[in-house]
């Protein structure tokens, strides 16, 4: 036996080189998969379930008004109703106008007429800070919105 | 000369990994993923002052839904659980087209539009149904959905069994459908059946 000298046999190392690789191919996907996040939230909000919902298109169109209880820390300074919160900072209903016009001066011209504002409104909420919103909408013209809901998975309607 | 060949050193291609996790981590962090869906709706336009208010509406006409702040539902006069509401505004929108003399459903009227004479003859009734919605400010937003969300769930139903009798596709088959014809199915269907959801200006209703 002259082909193999030495008993121990060892097992050769793992080849590392292809991880990189991998984990590029991860990088990305969630790369084109995922959209930047534009605000960091102020309020807290579960968001409410429904069956007729519809795919919000083109992210870009899309304008964020967000209702909801304060963040913990800082319900001290806030309290513990809900507020409205548009892009990075708390807001009055009376601030809603400015929102949107600058929402519509950063938008193309063509484009403002597709524009949706879509409202994450925390179940618990009361409608008076709602109809306050809309009615603001209202009369800044600002007419598409869309409550965002999530999607109840129901199974009898999948059958 | 000891080295005649220099040879090129190779790049340790090790810490590639750590790098790229590094990236992928950053990523993961400062990037959403969630698929935002909702229900969409279309608001009125602001009311002008020197515009004369619209003409008034039959009261058979108007399914009449009513939220008070204590979450309570009052549909056309009754007491209603928020799960029986879509079978309810189904039957209104449906109605009696057979049965004009019922004052408990909308009128009819034949249709003139070029679409629905096409698609389903020149004869055909569509009722003047409207669905008027009124909540306080106290109603919770979660019933104001669980209502949208049932009234819409109505409006589609009833699409999808006009669509269903007439073309033998569901409403929503003939809107997603590449095909031009089935969209425009799916145009007269709406037309036959739009979804008329009125909110009137919130009231403190009370209780």
């Amino acid at each position: 036996m002259q082909i193999r000298k030495k008993g121990k046999k060892t097992v050769p190392p793992v080849s590392t080189a292809s991880l990189p690789d991998i984990v590029f191919m991860l990088l990305f996907f969630f790369m084109v998969t995922t959209v930047m996040r534009e605000t960091s939230l102020k309020v807290t909000h579960v968001i409410p379930k429904a069956k007729e919902v519809a795919k919000l298109e083109r992210k870009s169109l899309v304008a964020y008004i967000h209702i909801g209880p304060p963040l913990k820390p800082l319900q001290s300074i806030m309290g513990t109703e809900p507020r409205i919160q548009l892009d990075d900072a708390f807001a009055m209903p009376s601030d809603i106008a400015t929102f949107v016009e600058s929402v519509k001066a950063e938008t193309n011209e063509a484009e403002v007429p597709l524009l949706t504002y879509s409202l994450k409104v925390d179940v618990k909420t009361k409608m008076g800070i709602v109809v306050d919103v809309k009615q603001e909408l209202r009369k800044a013209n600002a007419l598409k919105i869309n409550y965002s809901t999530s999607k109840i998975i129901d199974k009898a309607t999948t059958l | 000369m000891a080295r005649s060949k220099r040879e090129i050193q190779e790049i340790n291609a090790g810490s590639m990994a750590d790098i790229a996790f590094l990236l992928l981590i950053f990523f993961l962090v400062t990037t959403t993923m969630d698929v935002d869906t909702g229900l969409m709706r279309v608001l009125p336009p602001p009311i002008l002052e020197d515009v004369p208010p619209p003409p008034p509406v039959k009261m058979r006409n108007v399914f009449v839904v009513l939220a008070n702040s204590a979450d309570n539902l009052l549909v056309e006069d009754e007491y209603m659980q928020v799960e029986d509401l879509k079978d309810a505004a189904k039957e209104f929108i449906i109605g009696q087209p057979n049965n004009p003399g019922n004052e408990r459903f909308p009128e009819f009227k034949v249709s003139e539009d070029p679409l629905i004479i096409k698609y389903f003859g020149a004869n055909y009734l569509i009722s003047k149904q409207i669905v008027s919605l009124q909540n306080d400010r106290g109603t919770s937003y979660q019933l104001y959905i669980a209502i949208q969300d049932q009234l819409a769930t109505a409006y589609s139903e009833v699409r999808d069994e006009v669509a269903m009798n007439q073309f033998g596709k569901k409403y929503k088959e003939l809107k997603e459908s590449k095909s031009k014809v089935d969209n425009e199915k799916a145009k007269a269907v709406r037309k036959l059946i739009p979804q008329r959801i009125s909110e009137a200006e919130p009231k403190e209703i009370g209780g």
